[in-house]
């Protein structure tokens, strides 16, 4: 996708520029993007550093057991047919729980694996299960409680109140997600 | 309104004290695991800046030619009618498509607009509140090769969409 939009912006700027004569301005932007982009890069990391090593902690602590009974009634409600034998059933629990903290490289390789478990039982291999089509919906919506990335760049621009926008991040997050899992359980029935 | 403040100041701040309360409880060597972890940031960080300039630089030729202006005022007759800043539409369009991409979109609305103005917070809490719906189904179903993806689009941008339209109204009411 972004192999036809990037060289399409740039020549269309280009185009554009040459007509309304913001040549300078765009020969300016050339230079500023590069420096802009290593400013962002340095001022993310200590950020996203501390966090992933707190999330680290979390992961090799039982704090991670503790979290899969919290998310027990969540999970009976997402997914009414699984077993909490059933080895999906852990591992989209932790895949949940990973997507929570925000540990987004976590997450995804237990979500694919999960994947394959679900796999393995479905009987239309070409076809989406209706515990899949949950599932992946559920990752396609955010469920990261603290917004650590957008925090970092917030900080990084001197913002007067870096994590002003949490409360409305978490309220945002509910209506999303839940517009979502309600859209699936109507749109499984049927589809 | 001062709750809601006092929230979003001590909402790290108790998550960090409570990741090392359990892990002072269950004996292990945290300082270790957190500079393992740490090591691990660095190399996300690092796989990030190449998205980051690419896009930075075309972006910053749509400003500074002047296009993205005269796109911004052609949409904003549509989008005011519900409130949806129309200087958020470029984050808003490229937000379920890539993840580094509409990082670098979003932190050029809140540097060019103010981080701290309306449109700096609406953009800010689409970032921290949507994911790369586009890139997550991609990944999640050609890794188990099923093509019949069903109605899992149309949930997802629908969640998308919601999500959108519910930061602008949060802001638009503060």
């Amino acid at each position: 996708m972004l192999n036809t939009i990037w060289p399409f912006f740039i020549i269309i700027s280009f185009i554009f520029a040459i007509f309304t004569g913001n040549m300078s301005n765009l020969n300016n932007s050339i230079f500023t993007s590069c420096t802009d982009a290593v400013e962002l890069t340095i001022q993310l990391f200590g950020t996203m550093c501390l966090w992933n090593g707190l999330m680290k902690i979390v992961q090799e602590t039982t704090l991670m057991k503790k979290l899969t009974k919290f998310i027990e009634p969540i999970m009976k409600f997402l997914f009414p047919k699984m077993k909490k034998e059933d080895k999906e059933y852990k591992e989209i629990t932790i895949n949940i729980i990973a997507n929570l903290l925000g540990i987004g490289n976590a997450a995804t390789p237990l979500g694919l694996k999960a994947m394959k478990t679900m796999q393995e039982k479905n009987t239309k291999k070409d076809t989406l299960t209706d515990n899949m089509a949950m599932f992946i919906v559920l990752n396609t919506a955010s469920l990261q409680i603290i917004p650590s990335t957008v925090i970092a760049v917030r900080t990084s621009l001197n913002s007067s109140a870096p994590t002003k926008i949490i409360f409305a991040v978490w309220i945002v997050t509910i209506v999303a997600d839940l517009t979502g899992i309600i859209a699936t359980k109507i749109l499984m029935k049927r589809y | 309104m001062k709750i809601i403040n006092y929230i979003s100041v001590i909402a790290i701040p108790i998550i960090i004290v409570l990741v090392i309360i359990f892990g002072i409880a269950d004996k292990k060597k945290i300082y270790d695991i957190f500079v393992d972890g740490v090591k691990e940031g660095m190399e996300i960080v690092i796989k990030l800046f190449p998205t980051l300039l690419g896009i930075f630089l075309a972006v910053g030729a749509l400003r500074s030619s002047g296009i993205l202006d005269i796109i911004t005022v052609l949409l904003s007759g549509i989008t005011s009618k519900i409130g949806f800043p129309s200087e958020v539409l470029p984050l808003a369009m490229l937000r379920p498509i890539s993840g580094s991409a509409s990082l670098a979109i979003a932190t050029d609305i809140m540097k060019t607009y103010g981080v701290d103005s309306k449109i700096g917070l609406i953009a800010s809490t689409i970032m921290g509140s949507t994911e790369t719906t586009f890139y997550t189904i991609a990944v999640y179903t050609s890794a188990i090769g099923v093509k019949k993806i069903r109605f899992v689009l149309v949930a997802a941008l629908l969640a998308d969409l919601v999500g959108m339209i519910t930061s602008a109204i949060i802001w638009n009411i503060i």
